[in-house]
């Protein structure tokens, strides 16, 4: 594991006096009320202490390294990759939560090839509403986003939840690790689950989130996302990962989305915004369909038919 | 085989504490229930310190070796087994499940529960395995247990507990780091998960 590998990190002690920090670890008490510095566990490892003086260019100049390399392994006949890096320096919280050793190629076994069933009595149809919840509308741009989870051979994942949680208009959570100085929305949460219908679909009515800032780096600002969690036929399907928004001019900065090495992957997880979704006086809409890995299991037709995991049992 | 290419995963990020979590997520069982036990265990990162944001799903079979495939993990009533449940660390890394040894799946076969983790910092869901320890024979003729060296193998076996319960830790990276799992084989490309 480098960080360094092309030259590119280096203490900047300009930026550092610019933020009016010394480059010193924050006090112990401090960190454990913000999550997205480093963290305690993190501080004892030498090339995250100056991690609060790092600049977006280090950061930028490391994400531009790494890419060059993977261009030349592509020009060199390399497959494309399809999923994030779980060694990407640039995302310093990175370091010391990756597996250094390969993954094990297993076959997957028995419950494997199966994933939890999920139905209306787990999930109330209004939850996927997340304008709702309080007694007032909550302020921002109300937005819809819709689309289809299938599985890697194009059928529709049936009856399966889907949740999903985000920042606010202002770009806060309600966390109490959140320590961004931005307003909480007493009208809303950001939490929504809904079931795919029979054809895979879902469809959720939010407000569009803020980019926030948060402390990788200096100045590190992350594009506005929700986070979603899906599951599919079989639990080696389960995935959590994050959607964007069309044209947001901090996915070249930002180290979560850049450690999707691939720009044709990483567009796989921007929507695309959908006119025909938008509703007229109403809200905007977003379109963006989830394809989860292939599915091992031997099907039966019922559940090619989509009855899968609903509760009628 | 695939035709499509599947959507990335991204990390869980910290603010999943407020959405994921629910009541009752880590109680497959009420616990105190006949043939309930512990499953407990700490996240650690590679320094040997304990992660205090990361959040386990396990998903296993009964006690008699069935796959079940009931709804109800969201909201349950305390007496239906539906074999998920989710667990978030707390501050100092530990997880905790209330649930039953999961019984072979098939005549002689190795019972596991599957595992999946989420945390802060790691760039994508991995999977794993716990293995009861009991049962010396079946470990033995484990497909995946056979692929490893025995130093790696010993990372997916939890420990029987003197009240009954398991434990287990989950190391996402250095020396005793624990076998995670790839069930795409190449399909995803063989530099995917660098």
């Amino acid at each position: 594991m480098t960080i360094d590998a092309h030259g590119t990190h280096r203490a900047d002690s300009s930026d550092a006096r610019l933020a009016g920090q010394d480059g010193a670890v924050p006090d112990a008490d401090w960190q454990d009320e913000n999550d997205e510095l480093v963290p305690h566990a993190e501080a004892h490892a030498a090339h995250v202490l100056d991690a609060a003086a790092e600049s977006q260019l280090d950061i930028s100049a490391e994400i531009a390294a790494i890419g060059e390399a993977y261009r030349r392994e592509l020009d060199g006949g390399a497959a494309p990759e399809t999923q994030p890096r779980l060694d990407f320096a640039p995302y310093r919280s990175s370091l010391l939560r990756h597996p250094t050793k390969s993954l094990h190629h297993a076959d997957p076994e028995t419950i494997e090839l199966y994933s939890p069933a999920f139905g209306h009595q787990d999930v109330h149809a209004l939850e996927a509403d997340l304008t709702i919840q309080h007694n007032g509308e909550p302020l921002g741009e109300r937005i819809i986003v819709a689309g289809k989870v299938l599985d890697g051979d194009g059928r529709p994942v049936a009856g399966q939840l889907v949740e999903i949680w985000q920042a606010n208009a202002a770009g806060r959570y309600v966390h109490k690790r959140d320590q961004h100085p931005a307003p909480l929305d007493p009208n809303f949460t950001g939490v929504g689950r809904c079931i795919t219908g029979p054809d895979g679909s879902y469809r959720f009515t939010t407000i569009k989130p803020g980019a926030y800032p948060w402390k990788n780096h200096l100045n590190a600002w992350r594009p506005a996302h929700i986070h979603f969690s899906l599951f599919g036929t079989d639990f080696t399907q389960r995935i959590v990962t994050q959607m964007y928004f069309p044209g947001d001019q901090l996915f070249p900065l930002d180290p979560i989305y850049q450690s999707i090495v691939d720009q044709d992957a990483r567009d796989r997880l921007v929507a695309s915004y959908d006119h025909e979704l938008t509703s007229p006086e109403w809200a905007l809409g977003y379109t963006w369909d989830i394809i989860l890995t292939g599915s091992k299991r031997t099907w039966t037709e019922n559940e090619a038919y989509g009855d899968a995991g609903d509760d009628e049992e | 085989m695939s035709k499509l290419t599947p959507t990335p995963g991204q990390t869980v990020g910290p603010f999943y504490g407020y959405a994921l979590p629910f009541t009752k997520d880590n109680e497959l069982l009420a616990p105190g229930t006949p043939g309930s036990i512990r499953l407990q265990g700490t996240v650690y990162d590679g320094a040997g310190h304990p992660i205090p944001d990361a959040i386990l799903e396990i998903w296993q079979p009964d006690a008699e070796g069935n796959v079940v495939q009931r709804t109800g993990s969201l909201v349950r009533d305390g007496y239906t087994f539906t074999g998920w449940g989710r667990s978030a660390v707390g501050n100092t890394g530990i997880f905790t499940f209330t649930t039953v040894n999961p019984g072979p799946t098939s005549e002689g076969s190795a019972p596991f529960i599957s595992v999946a983790v989420f945390a802060r910092g790691l760039m994508n869901r991995l999977f794993t395995r716990i293995y009861l320890p009991e049962n010396e024979e079946a470990l033995a003729n484990d497909p995946l247990l056979g692929s490893l060296p025995e130093e790696r193998r010993k990372t997916l076996i939890a420990r029987r507990d003197p009240d009954g319960g398991l434990s287990w830790d989950l190391r996402l990276q250095g020396p005793d780091e624990t076998v995670f799992l790839d069930f795409q084989g190449t399909a995803t490309g063989t530099g995917a998960y660098r």
